[in-house]
């Protein structure tokens, strides 16, 4: 029961932080939708830094490197760091400045403007909603899927459950509709500085908390000398053993004897190469069956795993991070900026933030190798390993308060976001009437709480579906896109029907991707390939040669958007 | 191009090649004692990320977008 109190004490705090920047508040459109562009450099680091890590940073990294080892950093973390910041500088900053001089608070009117062309804008409408919504999917049924696990024991009488694990845990219907009303409740009072706001007090939480993890983790673990003996080893007859065991009630860390078995190499002639060696620590790739129970019969059944990285995949995955230049929600964060040198900070400390939450996540996942069962679903790495480890309600409360202090500085920022998209782009955009500003800010509150609704009863319908595979399509998507936002900020010739054949060949070359990897999922093509990388390439190729057929933009086009 | 832009952009291409550490592959080697090298050498290309980006801020950072932006009709 502490860890329930623990996280609806923080849940109170957030909303109180949250709702102190209605004070602020100064009752226009342009305060909800951009924060009058006025967060100061602190501010927007935290609120963009908060955006981009979803449950992604603390529970996908962690459980990514439990089945992929120590390449997990390079290929989603450090990449970041570099990519992110060059999006950051050469994309958020001219957006910034394009947006105040002409007052733009969606991207969508950025690309209308830019290319000339309404059409555009009704093309990537439906293309931001179905990219943006796995993604908020993603981050209520991670807070569902967190949450239950953590609290189980709280509520045996009210909330049962067959599963030992999650008996009297609070159920996703109900964590769902906190979590929902929680942003809700803040996005809805104080738009994109309640966001801000936010996101600085849960950016500051995950981070804290993460690092908590880590400490604990790290001294219990280092009863075997080095905490990184513990993750899995493979035997001289192609075993795959866990070494130790951990003794809850002594809360000592056990040599076992007799190394538990968890697996075996796949090719048992490899055998004396891997000999002694730990699978987890290299990026060498290996494949590895074992054992896992079937999600729906329970049944144990033989899965193959592959430990390390593929090189084509590490070199190719460098597109995915691209994908924070094309974000609506990060293009919003952008617009509320007070001047562009707030961006100075955001360039410098991000790469630093993300291995500050990411190294720590990735040798957790690293060292649960040798800890947790090898057939334990990826997402629920972190909580196991923090209740087998750990177990204090309290910390396991604070901890679990940090997971969802991570999926909810996303979550707010694409309610919003869809809302401003929404009352903008949809009903504004061409509308006859015109519309005061209290009007224009109640549409844009009505949209956030249907946004919200939708999002909560998607969940529930798909709370058993493995969203979580979606989560790299959605970044593919957004990635294979930016051949569109640096055209338009740095080629002069760029026009419309360049936009528009790059933005069709991109959603036609995801689409048969995404069909070819059976709806989700990892997947690489020619031997290792993120599908990504072609859908750039095709998509840049589409901007250049469309461009090239038709006549140039107007001088006046020119001027408007090339100071 | 500036002659700083040109330089900025080779050093953030020799930064994605160094990103190809294929030299740690392999290598299971151990630094602090408890960090596997590969994860040691892409923490410090992280560090290493920040200071080139500080750089561009301190040499490159294009002061007359926000002089533009502030002369426009969204005010």
């Amino acid at each position: 029961m502490a860890t329930v109190w623990v996280i609806v004490c923080y849940l109170g705090a957030l909303l109180a932080f949250a709702l102190g920047s209605k004070m602020f508040f100064r009752g226009t459109s342009n305060d909800y939708f951009v924060a009058s562009r006025s967060i100061g450099p602190f501010m927007l680091l935290m609120s963009v830094f908060g955006t981009t890590m979803t449950a992604f940073a603390l529970v996908g990294s962690t459980g990514k490197a439990f089945e992929r080892g120590v390449g997990t950093y390079g290929l989603m973390a450090s990449s970041s760091g570099l990519i992110h910041a060059a999006c950051f500088f050469l994309i958020g900053v001219k957006i910034w400045s394009i947006g105040k001089r002409h007052g733009f608070v969606t991207q969508i009117q950025f690309f209308r403007a830019r290319f000339g062309s309404n059409g555009l804008g009704y093309l990537l409408f439906p293309i931001f909603v179905l990219l943006v919504i796995p993604y908020l999917l993603i981050g209520v049924i991670g807070a569902g899927k967190t949450l239950q696990p953590a609290t189980a024991g709280a509520f045996p009488e009210l909330f049962k459950n067959d599963n030992p694990i999650l008996n009297g845990g609070v159920p996703p219907w109900l964590s769902g509709l906190v979590i929902c009303g929680v942003v809700l409740a803040y996005i809805f009072a104080g738009g994109s500085r309640a966001a801000a706001w936010a996101n600085t007090f849960q950016t500051l939480v995950f981070m804290i908390m993460g690092l908590v993890a880590f400490i604990f983790i790290y001294n219990v673990l280092n009863q075997a000398g080095n905490p990184t003996n513990v993750a899995a080893r493979v035997t001289e007859n192609g075993m795959v053993v866990q070494d130790y065991t951990f003794d809850k009630e002594s809360r000592k860390l056990i040599k076992a004897e007799k190394p538990k078995v968890v697996g075996k190499l796949k090719h048992p002639e490899e055998a004396k190469k891997w000999a002694g060696k730990q699978p987890h620590l290299t990026r060498e790739e290996v494949e590895i069956s074992h054992k896992a129970k079937h999600p729906k019969t329970k049944e144990l059944i033989d899965k193959t795993r592959k430990v390390g990285v593929p090189w084509l995949m590490f070199l190719t995955y460098m597109f995915i991070p691209l994908s924070v230049g094309m974000f609506p929600h990060l293009f919003q964060h952008w617009l509320t900026a007070k001047s562009a040198k707030a961006f100075k900070l955001t360039l410098i400390a991000h790469p630093l933030c993300i291995m500050v939450v990411w190294v720590p996540c990735v040798l957790i996942g690293i060292w649960a190798s040798g800890l947790l069962p090898w057939g334990m679903p990826p997402a629920a790495v972190l909580s196991n390993v923090l209740k087998a480890l750990i177990g204090n309600p309290v910390l396991t409360g604070m901890l679990t308060a940090g997971v969802l202090a991570a999926i909810m500085s996303s979550l707010d920022s694409q309610f919003l976001c869809l809302g401003t998209i929404f009352t903008n782009d949809v009903v504004l955009h061409n509308s006859k009437k015109d519309y005061t500003d209290k009007q224009i800010l109640f549409m844009a509150r009505c949209f956030v709480v249907a946004v919200v609704a939708l999002t909560y009863v998607l969940a529930l319908l798909l709370q058993n579906q493995n969203v979580f595979d979606l989560a790299v399509w959605c970044f593919s998507g957004f990635a294979a896109l930016t051949p569109l936002v640096l055209a338009a900020l740095y080629w002069k010739r760029a026009t419309a029907a360049g936009a528009y054949a790059s933005v069709i060949v991109v959603a036609i070359s995801w689409l048969i991707f995404f069909a070819m990897s059976g709806f989700g999922g990892e997947f690489t093509v020619l031997g290792g390939v993120m599908p990504v990388a072609i859908c750039w390439m095709a998509g840049a190729f589409a901007m250049v040669a469309g461009s090239l057929v038709t006549r140039p933009p107007s001088e006046e086009t020119v001027a408007k958007f090339f100071p | 191009m500036k002659k700083h832009s040109l330089v900025f952009l080779a050093v953030f291409v020799i930064l994605a090649v160094l990103h190809q550490d294929a030299w740690n592959w392999d290598s299971s080697k151990l630094v602090f004692g408890f960090m596997p090298v590969g994860l040691a050498y892409h923490a410090a290309y992280s560090v290493m990320a920040a200071i080139f980006w500080g750089i561009v801020i301190k040499v490159a950072w294009p002061d007359d977008l926000e002089e533009w932006a502030e002369g426009g009709e969204g005010h």
